[in-house]
């Protein structure tokens, strides 16, 4: 009898014991691993010893418990239903269920304040800042020039005075303009090799982040899509199925790279539109 | 021997305003049945206060806003760079605030504690056919209370504004967009405009820490309350019928072995939270629209959703002449399949099992062959797809092609369920004509009976459905030597 008695209250000492230490390593400024430990210590001694007393001194059961039918006499059923009865008026029945309906529906009607703030989403994801004569600036601002962007690296574009919109990152390559493959209507959207397709991934609208440049692909790091540069950015592999839109350049008089306009389809995930 | 006149006090001074002893007494002699499993659901309940506890702090302390600031906390490498204050506020959490870590990662092991619990207590319901009449209802309920957890769950790490949470919310937003008809819309209407957008943080804050959790906390109260107005199901066993229940009484035994979970709940979050690293958001970075990370994970519980729209493979098609972009499929369809099979399961049970009768005995997992298999394959399937979602790991780690590594999930995750799926039939077949057998003792001939390459000398007519049913029913004073087979604290 005596030994399940010790045997708890040992188990509660320890609660003790994680009590001082998480106490004292938070006054200590000790409150990454010591504070926590000292309070998984405390609860694990409490825990022991609720179980070791729950097991040891107290009743051991089996008990049993009759449990009466879920289911009402039908007396008391009937008895029910034989009370619960419509209000009386009818009139006024039906002008509450009008009211509640109409009341119900205005209610909705605030609702689209959580929707629209600006214009309306079939407008703002077909566009973006892109326009024709707008330069191309890297992350800090700085104009990108056509001598800048050699081959194999990835230059990643935005529209001057735009850093931070989600929606117009372009990734800016250079390759072979003999290997381009683009898609016909497309022979003047490059500078000199130098190409610009939308950074947002067709799939579901990661920066396509990695560009393995002997392969001359794009690689999405969400899902893995691969898109091949000198076909136009088509998807090769993975879950994209259309090829990241191009941005059309040209080249202002300093040299700088500029759009020659928008891009010619929504950039990033598709979603309900016309095709 | 104050306390215990304190309580008497205390109990008098209810008692005369309530009359609250009769309904007292009832309720502390509830009896628990005193098997293991019964236990999941607590283990979910428990983490869930320990959610609640943890995450009070940490809302006081983080600013739900993608207002940008200068970092000057103590963390260095991001001193002076400008970041969202949402950013800013988890790792001056994180540093400079002192139990914040602590805290942080306690309430991000607990989430994930959480999900598990759930999930697995779901398992034990689906196996055991606890969900049966007249349970449905708290099948809705815990579907829901699943679901609802899940959506928090990702809703919550999303708030911090680093640069993994940023690439799943992306995703998250494109898989809403990719919705016929209604997409835009409703991508709009959670995220509050184009993505990123800066509503989306104080949005999700309120949802994080107010409305989910308070229809969680609703959900989990009307669980319970249906739990103890139909009084627990319990396995089969001598003594044990559809009109009674076995086991533990409330007070004291139960009472004391479940504060024993909740603290051994609380010890292990705490444990996970002092020693292992979880979610280091400095690590991550600040969320920048035009970057990404790579490799990007989401939380387990979401690593199904994750797998499907890496393997599915590239389908996009027009209806009407409009786009329905390719993460449809995968992201919505096959999820919302998915969720509402769950939802009808117990009627899907019925229909194949034509089983209308109350029950209040389980069934064994041997006992339901089809449904065994059934379970088993949903579960093979989500947790092959939870993999696919570190294909890039893998497939970098076995330095194979991602590409061909794909493929070769797609045929795994397609025929690999199947597999175990009759795998668990023919055990559960084996198993069934031999009540006093386990899995571990189980002899080859019991195997071969099913599959027919033996005659069946050793093979008994299987269990009717309900054997249970026309047992007499056992008085209670008669069952005192009632012996458990399942595993019991103490003995
Ligand atoms: S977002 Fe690029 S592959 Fe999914």
């Amino acid at each position: 009898m005596k030994r399940p008695e010790r045997g708890i209250a040992a188990a509660f000492g320890v609660t003790v014991l994680g009590a001082v230490m998480a106490a004292a390593s938070y006054v200590a400024g000790a409150d990454r691993l010591l504070l926590g430990l000292g309070f998984a210590l405390g609860f694990a001694g409490l825990a022991a010893g609720f179980v070791l007393w729950a097991a040891t001194l107290l009743p051991q059961g089996p008990y049993v418990e009759e449990r009466e039918p879920m289911v009402s006499p039908p007396g008391e059923r009937e008895a029910l239903e034989a009370e619960y009865d419509r209000p009386a008026g009818r009139l006024p029945r039906r002008m509450l269920a009008l009211a509640l309906g109409t009341f119900g529906l205005a209610g909705v009607f605030p609702v689209r304040s959580l929707i629209v703030h600006g214009p309306s989403p079939s407008v703002a994801l077909a566009t973006t800042a892109w326009r024709d004569g707008v330069r191309l600036v890297d992350q800090d601002g700085r104009p990108v020039r056509a001598a800048d962007v050699t081959p194999g690296t990835m230059v990643t574009a935005f529209p001057e005075g735009h850093l931070d919109t989600g929606d117009s990152a372009a990734v800016v390559l250079r390759v072979d303009p003999a290997k381009l493959r683009l898609p016909a209507g497309r022979e003047r959207w490059t500078v000199d090799g130098v190409v610009a397709f939308s950074k947002l991934c067709t799939h579901a609208g990661c920066p396509v982040g990695q560009y393995v440049a002997p392969a001359q692909q794009l690689v999405c790091p969400c899902h893995q899509s691969v898109f091949d540069v000198l076909r136009g950015a088509e998807p090769m592999s993975g879950p994209a199925a259309r090829s990241l839109p191009q941005l059309p350049l040209r080249l202002d008089g300093d040299g700088v790279l500029v759009a020659a306009g928008d891009f010619p389809e929504p950039v990033g995930a598709g979603y309900w539109r016309p095709m | 021997m104050i306390a215990r006149m304190i309580a008497r006090a205390g109990l008098r001074w209810m008692d005369r305003r309530l009359r609250a002893a009769a309904l007292t007494r009832e309720a502390l002699a509830k009896v628990f049945p005193d098997h293991w499993s019964f236990m999941l659901g607590e283990i979910a309940l428990y983490s869930f206060v320990t959610l609640v506890l943890t995450g009070v702090f940490l809302s006081l302390f983080f600013d739900p806003s993608t207002a940008e600031t200068i970092y000057g906390g103590s963390y260095g490498p991001l001193r002076g760079s400008s970041v969202s204050a949402a950013y800013a506020s988890a790792i001056e959490l994180s540093f400079d605030i002192r139990g914040g870590l602590l805290f942080r990662q306690v309430h991000h092991w607990s989430a994930l504690i959480f999900l598990a619990a759930i999930a697995i207590h779901a398992c034990r319901i689906f196996f055991t056919g606890a969900f049966r009449t007249p349970r449905e209802i708290n099948w809705l309920v815990g579907v829901t209370l699943l679901l609802t957890s899940l959506a928090n769950g990702f809703i919550g790490y999303s708030l911090l504004d680093d640069l993994l949470s940023g690439s799943g919310l992306r995703i998250g937003y494109s898989t809403f967009l990719s919705i016929p008809i209604v997409g835009t819309w409703v991508a709009y209407l959670v995220f509050g405009g184009e993505f990123p957008g800066d509503r989306v943080i104080p949005r999700f804050f309120s949802l994080h820490i107010l409305l989910l959790p308070a229809l969680i906390a609703g959900l989990i109260g009307a669980h319970m309350a249906i739990l103890v107005r139909q009084k627990h199901s319990q396995f089969p066993g001598p003594g044990r019928n559809d009109h009674n229940v076995v086991g533990s009484k409330m007070w004291p035994t139960y009472a004391f072995r479940s504060l024993g979970l909740l603290s051994a709940v609380l010890a292990v979050s705490f444990g996970l939270g002092a020693l292992v690293q979880v979610n280091p958001v400095w690590v991550w970075g600040p969320f920048s629209p035009s970057a990404g990370t790579t490799p990007a994970q989401p939380d387990w519980f979401l690593g199904w959703v994750e797998g499907l729209l890496r393997l599915f493979p590239a389908v996009e098609f027009r209806v009407l002449g409009y786009l329905v972009p390719s993460p449809f499929l995968p992201g919505v369809a096959l999820p919302v399949l998915m969720v509402v099979a769950l939802y009808a399961w117990p009627w899907l049970d019925r229909l194949v099992t034509g089983d209308r009768e109350r029950h209040q005995v389980l069934d064994r997992v041997r006992d339901r062959p089809g449904r065994t298999a059934a379970g088993v394959w949903a579960v093979s399937l989500v947790v092959l797809l939870t993999f696919a979602a570190s294909d890039d790991l893998v497939a970098r780690g076995l330095s194979v092609p991602v590409q061909d590594y794909v493929v070769a999930l797609r045929v795994v995750v397609l025929v690999v369920p199947v597999i175990c799926g009759a795998v668990a039939y023919v055990l559960a077949r084996a198993l069934r004509g031999h009540p006093g057998s386990r899995l571990t003792t189980m002899e080859p001939r019991q195997i071969a009976g099913v599959l027919g390459l033996r005659r069946p000398e050793a093979r008994r007519p299987p269990a009717p459905p309900g054997p249970r049913a026309e047992r007499p029913a056992v008085p209670s004073e008669d069952a005192p030597d009632v012996v458990d087979s399942g595993s019991r604290h103490g003995g």
